[in-house]
């Protein structure tokens, strides 16, 4: 399998505080690739560390098969970058920060720049200084979807778009996967990353936790089971894998690790099961599984200046 | 109420701009307090104290400078003297500054709208400003008065010299405050604001050498005309009191007509497509830098205008004082050749105030987070490190050009002299080197580590204090060797040596060098 980005083990240390402990991530030529944590969690630094603009201090990272520190003008033009926080020069317009964006990456395809504007509905003649949050995005957006690139390194791009744009965005990351380019995008919006994504890392305190397909990720984690029965349940929380188990009357409610659902399902048809519902676990209890318990049980430790 | 939460903003301004309020203070009692001590002690007698007084009071240079000349034979008058128009600029400029952080940049950044959501008036965030600039320059009045009496010298010139700061400070910060309601950023405001204390310099300059009719057109001129040390008068005072009030009545009336965000100076649209000179590194590097060399350029071209038209009056000024031939003949050369060769390094000086602040550019870059997204690019580190350097180059070059073609057209108009175009541009052209040398040391300290970088700044200072009173405070050779400026021969009055000036541009280059090189292996933010 042909691999774009390739990083293991990586460390990058601010000081003394450790932003990046140990990074893995594997991203495929052709998928988009969720990269999910909570803030502060090491995505920027990892990015920035794959832009060239810090040097590592540990592990290995290649891009498009070079090394990022030393190739870095190279291979940044066959790839493109939104950040999340785009700041742009207050006194050039929009249309010119694209057009010299463009021409520093290697020149910029005219008619997707145009179509890209519109599809964004950006106007192109107004200052820097004066555009939203939304349409600052949407500069970055459109310099780098206009460039003729294999690979977008994406930051939490999407944060000051509308649910238009998220839509027209969506529509836009679609087709260039299409095309066989690949994408790596980092993004706390998880029906963005459900919708878009082949296969998504999920990392925490500067180190991957989890690495696979949605269905491969769903797998590892609960699903939700309400079972309407007969006769009222008994012995339901002496199987394995079950937890949060309410039992009322002839109703139970209760979750179970995805392997353990057959057997689940098997108990509960002894009490004959009336009517039954399940829910698949979200893309959100994923989440929730790997840095909810941060909320109730460790304090928050503030990981890099970086989020 | 339109006001509501005014008292509760004013407090949290002050919380915020706490430290720098004590240094610009400190600076400001420091600029007056250390005049009365360095003048104090310097003449033996009474009687050269008199002598030197008359010479400099003479001298249209230091008039230009300085102010109308008036009881320079005391303590008193020369720190009214040398003081009170920095004095006035220190206090406008802190007032600029403000006003400006705490209107247009507030309204840039979006926090403004944070604060209005609030149960905040509508002009509640104003006031607040306007209160800021007040008790800073109620601050800085009071405390340069304080310090002069505190010193020993008269209550009313001490007062009056306070005063005089501080209703400059309010009649620029008003400015600031009219300005801060017609553009829509903060850089083009603080370009107003800026544009009117040069002129304010300017006109008194011109004034206090001509029939001074001009000085009552100046901000600066009104406190001066308060006489303070040579029999006060405080009527001037008035004419700043009625600018203060008439310029916040005009401020409030175009506030209440313009949306918050918005300047009432309307944006207009810009080109859609970026034009081909800009398609590029060294293109953004100039657009970032053009008006800022275009500004320094003219105002070292008019301050060499007025150097260069004093010609040769400086001989009968400076006559045969001990003091003129002390401060002036250096060299080997005639008095006038040797005042335009400290002229040039004055105007030196200056320039080297653009050299630093144009390398220090990619700091600013890299603080506000627009230097990843270029780089992010096909851009390499060493490209864009050499397109910022060039423009800082051209820039000085320009810059110090401009000084020298002022200096020479200024003596030629005066004197008919048609040579001397040529001969103090010629004089002024190799401090080219001394001055990119203070900006590539700036570059290397950023190159290390952006917090280094205002080193740059340091090290100017450094080289004022070496030129202008290294003598004075009689600092060992290695110490003064320190400074570039110290190594270049003092043309026009010593012929020009290629081998200093030769050895600056290697250092130069070198520190150039040195300095990319570090930007290379350093982590960006």
């Amino acid at each position: 399998m042909d691999t774009v980005i390739e990083i293991s083990g990586l460390v990058k240390r601010f000081g003394t505080t450790t932003a990046l402990d140990g990074l893995d991530l594997d991203v495929r030529r052709g998928e988009v690739h969720g990269f999910l944590g909570p803030n502060g969690a090491g995505k920027s630094t990892t990015i920035r560390v794959l832009l060239g603009l810090l040097h590592a201090d540990g592990g290995t990272a290649r891009l498009l098969g070079a090394d990022p520190w030393h190739d870095a003008a190279e291979l940044h033009r066959r790839l493109a970058y939104v950040p999340g926080e785009v700041n742009l020069w207050p006194n050039l317009t929009g249309g010119e920060t694209i057009d010299l964006l463009g021409a520093l990456r290697g020149g910029l395809d005219d008619t997707r720049r145009a179509e890209l504007l519109e599809r964004f509905e950006l106007d192109p003649t107004k200052k820097g200084r004066s555009y939203s949050k939304g349409n600052r995005q949407k500069v970055a957006l459109v310099a780098a979807l206009a460039a003729d690139v294999e690979l977008l390194l994406l930051d939490e791009p999407t944060s000051g778009l509308d649910p238009l744009m998220e839509t027209v965005f969506q529509q836009c990351i679609d087709d260039f996967r299409g095309e066989g380019r690949s994408v790596l995008l980092s993004s706390h919006i998880l029906a963005e990353v459900e919708q878009l994504c082949d296969r998504v890392s999920i990392i925490r305190a500067g180190r991957t936790v989890e690495s696979g397909t949605l269905s491969e990720l769903r797998h590892l984690t609960r699903t939700s089971v309400s079972a309407e029965l007969g006769t009222p349940p008994t012995g339901l929380d002496r199987l394995d894998g079950v937890h949060d188990l309410v039992v009322e009357g002839n109703r139970a409610v209760f979750e179970v690790e995805s392997e353990r659902l057959g057997d689940a399902l098997a108990a509960l048809g002894r009490f004959g099961i009336r009517s039954l519902s399940s829910q698949p676990p979200t893309l959100e209890a994923l989440f929730l599984r790997h840095y909810g318990d941060r909320l109730t049980q460790e304090p928050v430790q503030p990981v890099g200046p970086v989020g | 109420m339109t006001g509501s939460a005014t008292g509760l903003l004013l407090r949290f301004n002050l919380r915020r701009d706490r430290l720098m309020l004590l240094w610009w203070v400190l600076g400001a009692v420091l600029l007056y307090w250390s005049q009365a001590v360095s003048v104090e002690g310097l003449y033996p007698t009474q009687a050269e104290f008199d002598k030197a007084a008359a010479s400099m009071g003479d001298n249209v240079a230091f008039v230009a400078m300085a102010g109308p000349a008036r009881a320079l034979n005391t303590v008193g008058g020369q720190v009214a003297w040398q003081a009170s128009a920095f004095g006035a600029i220190v206090a406008g400029l802190l007032s600029m500054l403000l006003v400006g952080r705490h209107t247009r940049a507030e309204e840039e950044s979006g926090r403004d709208e944070l604060v209005r959501a609030g149960a905040v008036g509508r002009r509640a965030p104003v006031a607040a400003a306007g209160l800021t600039v007040l008790v800073a320059n109620v601050l800085l009045g009071g405390l340069v008065a304080a310090s002069l009496v505190g010193y020993g010298l008269a209550v009313a010139g001490s007062v009056s010299l306070g005063l005089a700061a501080a209703l400059a400070g309010l009649v620029f910060g008003s400015v600031a405050l009219v300005a801060a309601q017609l553009t829509d950023g903060t850089r083009a405001m603080y370009g107003i604001t800026g544009v009117v204390i040069g002129a304010s310099y300017v006109l008194r300059a011109v004034g206090d050498v001509g029939n001074g009719a001009l000085s009552w057109a100046s901000p600066i001129g009104w406190g001066q005309a308060m006489h303070a040390f040579s029999g006060e008068r405080w009527w001037p005072a008035l004419l700043s009191v009625t600018a203060v009030a008439v310029l916040l009545a005009v401020a409030l009336w175009l506030f209440d007509r313009r949306d918050i965000g918005s300047g009432l100076m309307a944006a207009r649209p810009g080109p859609a497509r970026a034009g081909p000179r800009l398609r590029g590194s060294l293109g953004l590097a100039w657009r970032q830098q053009r008006a800022s060399v275009a500004g320094w350029a003219a105002g070292l071209f008019f301050t060499g205008l007025a150097y260069g038209a004093i010609g040769d009056d400086v001989e009968d000024l400076l006559g045969d004082s001990q003091f003129a031939q002390d401060v002036f003949v250096q060299g080997g050369g005639t008095v006038v050749d040797s005042f335009y060769a400290v002229a040039v390094v004055i105007l030196a000086l200056m320039a080297s105030g653009f050299a630093v602040a144009s390398a220090l550019r990619p700091r600013g870059e890299e603080d506000a987070g627009r230097v990843e997204g270029l780089l992010a690019t096909g851009l390499t580190r060493r490209r864009w490190a050499a397109t910022c350097l060039a423009v800082t180059t051209a820039g000085t070059v320009a810059v110090v050009s401009a000084a020298g073609l002022g200096l020479g057209l200024g003596y030629q108009l005066v004197t008919g002299d048609g040579s001397a175009v040529a001969r103090l541009f010629g004089a002024t052209l190799p401090y080219v080197a001394p001055v990119l040398l203070l900006a590539t040391l700036t570059w290397l300290a950023y190159g290390l580590s952006p917090r280094w970088a205002g080193f740059g700044w340091v090290a100017l200072a450094f080289c004022v204090v070496v030129s202008f009173f290294g003598e004075l405070l009689q600092l060992p050779d290695w110490v003064v060797d320190l400074s570039p400026f110290s190594h270049l021969a003092l043309v026009p009055a010593e012929p020009l040596a290629w081998g200093p000036l030769l050895a600056l541009l290697a250092v130069t280059t070198t520190l150039g060098v040195a300095g990319t090189g570090a930007l290379e292996r350093r982590d960006l933010h």
